[in-house]
């Protein structure tokens, strides 16, 4: 696993994701992380109060009346209503309070403005799809600066998370549903998507990125990133398409293994499928294993790839086995 | 059950001759594999938990070491997966649910009621050897092809990974059986073998805990029975319930799931605050204060702790009014543990204090279970769990509950029953280090990791963000620390059975009638009837240097059958 190139790379470009909070939160950057914030800090004065408050009461006790020659118990009553009450209402008083607020944070999270800019968001075992109105599909989350955005949530397996620590959103994505999200980010930059619902074994480097663009500039990126099949040369188009769609999480491009076989100087060669059988590797041949996964599946490897029929164009489908092609022939 | 008359006299202490006790009474394999004693079925049960959390354990260190650095540092992910599946797995089902009430519970709580057994002692065995034969099935995962669902086995990831699911939920559906024959067991004890007198206001208050928690057991176990047979029906026949693909919904598992595994953090932490009250008003020589309210507290948690599940799935899609529901219950059930703790302080005031290593593990355990109750406050909050939900602001709150809580109030509970059940004194001020160690080392492993949770850090993660490494060294040389105090606790709890003092009756002056009996008890637990005290009535106790242990006074051990006033 080419794990030190990539934590490289998220070092590089995420080291500003947790950054630039205080001792606790990370920094916020949605219009309502400060209201989360609030809540956070509110609890976590009333719940330091009462810690203090206990272990003063406890430390104290135990020195003033810690068992030592001369010293013994004293009578004291064994209940007291009036105290009791006391340290029963208040509580419940500040826990009351506690709920309201959470409550109201909740429901400005959960209700978008009418004018949300909406984004597919599709996930799978371990990558996110992005797609944007105009049909583009990009494996980062691009969104203007300023501007709401609705996400609608659908999984291709289990279930995952989508999870984004700089803004205080987070919500499951499960299969057989469209759960959905909304935030609006404040500040352009880059923020880490985390997974967060357990997946499996990529589930840990399953992450992407918001990239929030600064007001005005987000529909020209839109427009030249949308355009890529028909301006770059096709093998270059198709290294996007292996970036972009999902490929690059289990196969790799410099003979590593991960869960799926290496890219590598595969054109060309024979390869040795699981049922014994060999088969060459054409254009046919990687069609297929776009297409239909399990038809043919090499010695080695579990047939848990999913289906890109329907998802991947025609064009998209030649123009990443043109990239395969310009690998080159050389065995790793 | 023998009739046990309060009036007749009984001497203060033994003489050695008459120690026929539950340990040699009977030798060999098969006296201990078929035995009836509570007692015994306790011990067993208590070396496998043990060795249960010894394995756990070994399983969290193997986590540790794997996240000093990010990205793969010892094993691959997918070993990492089956690593913390298992260790969550072993240190639920075979550790944390068992431990108290089964293994601590079974050989203290007929003793506490004066009682001569459980009221079924053949159902108790039966709920070891299921216990037994369902722990060798969760291992055998280990041989059958790992288990890498994480211990809730959210579908359809674990319906559809190729791991040894079936197996895994078999055991755990097994498992349960044991943990509804002891809770049976418990409350017809606790109804029918009280000691003629013993009301209920006068029960320990270790009793009642166990009480609410067997009420969990009975009413929650059952669904997760049924739940995981769902599970194992969907993966064996594909019936789709749960398997979007088979028409199921995922979403419908987390309800049954959390159904029962919310109300299982009561079984696990309620036992536990049963301990916590007998050691602070021990230890503090005080009664309880607010008896009615802990007692009361209990079965109010019991109650509405089958309400809550749904905060563990406030992010899942479920509707607002249900998460609306779920956080005002969830905040409801926190003012009865509140309530608690207040108490234990309050039974400190004006007291005698003496830090022997129980009441240093009670103390641990108001301060740890503190922070793991106040830190739910945030994880109940609908705004805020949007944020933490799934980090390792998570992981952190609850083992500061199941360890700062459970794990304290046993290690609490084993130095101080330890004398009673193996009748010698371990070594005090070692075990006073080691808990003191415990305590540091714990707060050193998690208290780092709620920092890294709210800057965001997911749980479940093999791999990691850079920024993150020093949240995770800082928590792994915790973790080392707090194995390496462990394995020193170990040490000196076996040395203590060969070479230690040999045990009072009464070392530390409890008033429950357990520490009337001889350490080690009886086989039949009372060979005369012990006198009726209240369970706090600690002026009916005098130290007698002779012995080296508490004696009742003499006027109380003549058996006059007072009102035995326990709490007023």
């Amino acid at each position: 696993m080419n794990w030190l190139g990539r934590l490289a790379a998220v070092a590089a470009e995420g080291a500003e994701d947790i950054r630039g909070g205080g001792f606790w939160m990370p920094q916020s950057a949605s219009t309502t992380a400060p209201e989360v914030d609030f809540v956070f800090y509110f609890i976590l004065a009333i719940s330091a109060f009462f810690f203090v408050l206990i272990v003063a009461l406890t430390a104290l006790f135990v020195v003033r009346y810690r068992a030592r020659p001369g010293h013994s118990e004293q009578d004291s009553p064994t209940h007291n209503t009036a105290l009791e009450l006391t340290w029963s209402i208040i509580p419940s008083i500040l826990v009351l309070m506690m709920f309201w607020f959470g409550f109201k944070a909740y429901m400005d999270q959960y209700n978008p403005p009418a004018n949300a800019y909406e984004i597919l968001v599709e996930a799978q075992k371990w990558n996110w799809s992005f797609q944007y109105p105009n049909g583009y599909i990009d494996k980062d989350l691009h969104v203007p600066a300023g501007t709401p955005v609705r996400l609608v949530l659908t999984s291709q397996d289990v279930i995952h998370s989508f999870f984004v620590p700089a803004f205080r959103v987070k919500k499951d994505v499960v299969p057989g549903r469209y759960n959905k999200v909304w935030f609006e980010a404040t500040q352009p930059g880059s923020y880490v998507v985390f997974c967060t619902e357990y997946c499996g074994t990529g589930h840990s480097d399953m992450l992407a990125h918001v990239i929030v663009h600064p007001p005005g500039e987000f529909e020209a990126w839109l427009e030249k990133a949308a355009n890529f099949l028909d301006t770059l040369p096709p093998a270059e188009a198709g290294k996007l398409l292996y970036e972009q769609r999902g490929c690059t999480q289990c196969h790799s491009v410099d003979g590593s293994p991960r869960v799926g076989p290496t890219f590598k100087g595969i054109w060309g060669h024979e390869v040795k499928l699981r049922d014994g059988s060999t088969v060459p590797v054409d254009e046919d041949y990687l069609r297929e294993s776009i297409v239909d996964p399990q038809a043919k599946v090499v010695d080695g490897f579990d047939p848990v790839m999913p289906t890109y029929a329907g998802r991947l164009k025609d064009k998209e489908i030649t123009y990443i086995i043109e990239y395969l092609k310009s690998l080159g022939e050389e065995q790793p | 059950m023998t009739t046990l008359d309060a009036s007749v006299p009984r001497p203060a202490q033994r003489p050695a001759s008459d120690r026929d006790n539950y340990l040699t009474h009977a030798r060999g394999f098969l006296s201990w594999a078929f035995t009836l004693d509570h007692k015994r079925i306790g011990v067993m049960y208590l070396v496998s938990t043990l060795g249960a959390f010894l394995l756990g354990g070994l399983l969290a260190m193997l986590i540790r070491t794997e996240l000093l650095t990010p990205g793969p540092t010892v094993i691959d992910a997918d070993t990492y997966n089956n690593v913390f599946t298992l260790h969550g797995a072993i240190m639920i089902f075979l550790f944390l649910i068992p431990v108290i009430p089964a293994a601590l519970g079974n050989f203290v709580l007929p003793l506490m009621l004066g009682a001569k057994d459980v009221a079924f002692p053949r159902m108790n065995l039966l709920s070891y050897w299921i216990y037994a034969t369902g722990g060798i099935m969760l291992l055998g995962v280990l041989l059958t092809g790992g288990l890498d669902t994480g211990w809730t086995f959210y579908t359809p990831y674990s319906t559809t990974t190729n791991t040894s699911v079936g197996l895994a939920t078999l055991a755990v559906f097994i498992l349960g059986f044991g943990n509804i024959f002891t809770g049976v067991n418990f409350i017809t004890t606790i109804h029918k073998l009280r000691l003629p007198g013993q009301t209920w206001s006068k029960l320990p208050l270790f009793i009642w805990a166990q009480y609410a928690t067997s009420v969990i057991q009975i009413l929650a176990t059952p669904v997760l029975g049924i739940t995981v047979l769902l599970i194992f029906i969907e993966r064996v026949m594909g019936v789709g319930i749960f398997d979007p693909n088979l028409g199921g919904d995922p979403v419908l598992y987390q309800h049954f799931f959390w159904f029962y595994s919310h109300p299982a953090v009561y079984i696990m932490v309620l036992p536990a605050m049963g301990v916590i009250s007998e050691l602070i008003s021990v230890f503090s020589r005080k009664p309880i204060f607010g008896y009615k309210a802990i007692a009361g507290s209990s079965l109010a948690i019991a109650i509405v702790g089958f309400f809550v599940w749904g905060h563990h799935m406030f992010t899942s899609g479920q509707s607002n009014l249900a998460g609306t529901i779920f956080s005002i219950l969830t905040y409801a059930v926190a003012i009865p543990s509140a309530i608690k703790v207040f108490n234990w302080v309050a039974t400190m005031y004006k007291g005698n204090i003496r830090l022997d290593a129980p009441m240093i593990y009670a103390l641990s355990f108001l301060w740890l279970f503190g922070i793991g109750g106040l830190t739910g406050l945030f994880l109940g909050n609908l705004g805020v769990d949007l944020h933490l939900h799934d980090t390792y602001f998570v992981v952190a709150h609850f083992h500061y509950v199941m360890v700062g809580g459970t794990l304290a109030a046993f290690l609490g509970a084993l130095h101080y029953w330890w004398p009673k059940m193996f009748g010698r004194m371990y070594n005090e001020p070692l075990a006073r280090i080691c808990a003191v160690l415990v305590f540091l080392g714990f707060n050193l492993t998690f208290f780092v990791q709620f920092i890294a949770g709210t800057k965001g850090m997911p749980r479940r993660y093999f791999n990691y963000l850079p920024e993150f490494t020093v949240y995770h060294q800082i928590s792994s040389a915790g973790a080392f620390l707090t194995g390496l105090a462990f394995f020193i606790i170990l040490y000196y709890l076996l040395v203590s059975l060969v070479r230690g003092r040999p045990a009072p009756a009464n070392p530390w002056g409890g008033a429950t009638l357990e520490w009337q009996t001889t350490s080690p008890p009886h086989p039949h637990n009372f060979p005369e009837p012990p006198v009726l005290t209240g369970p706090y009535e600690f002026s009916a106790l005098v130290f007698d240097e002779e012995v080296g242990g508490y004696v009742l006074r003499p006027e109380r051990a003549g058996g006059a059958p007072s009102g035995a006033e326990g709490h007023r």
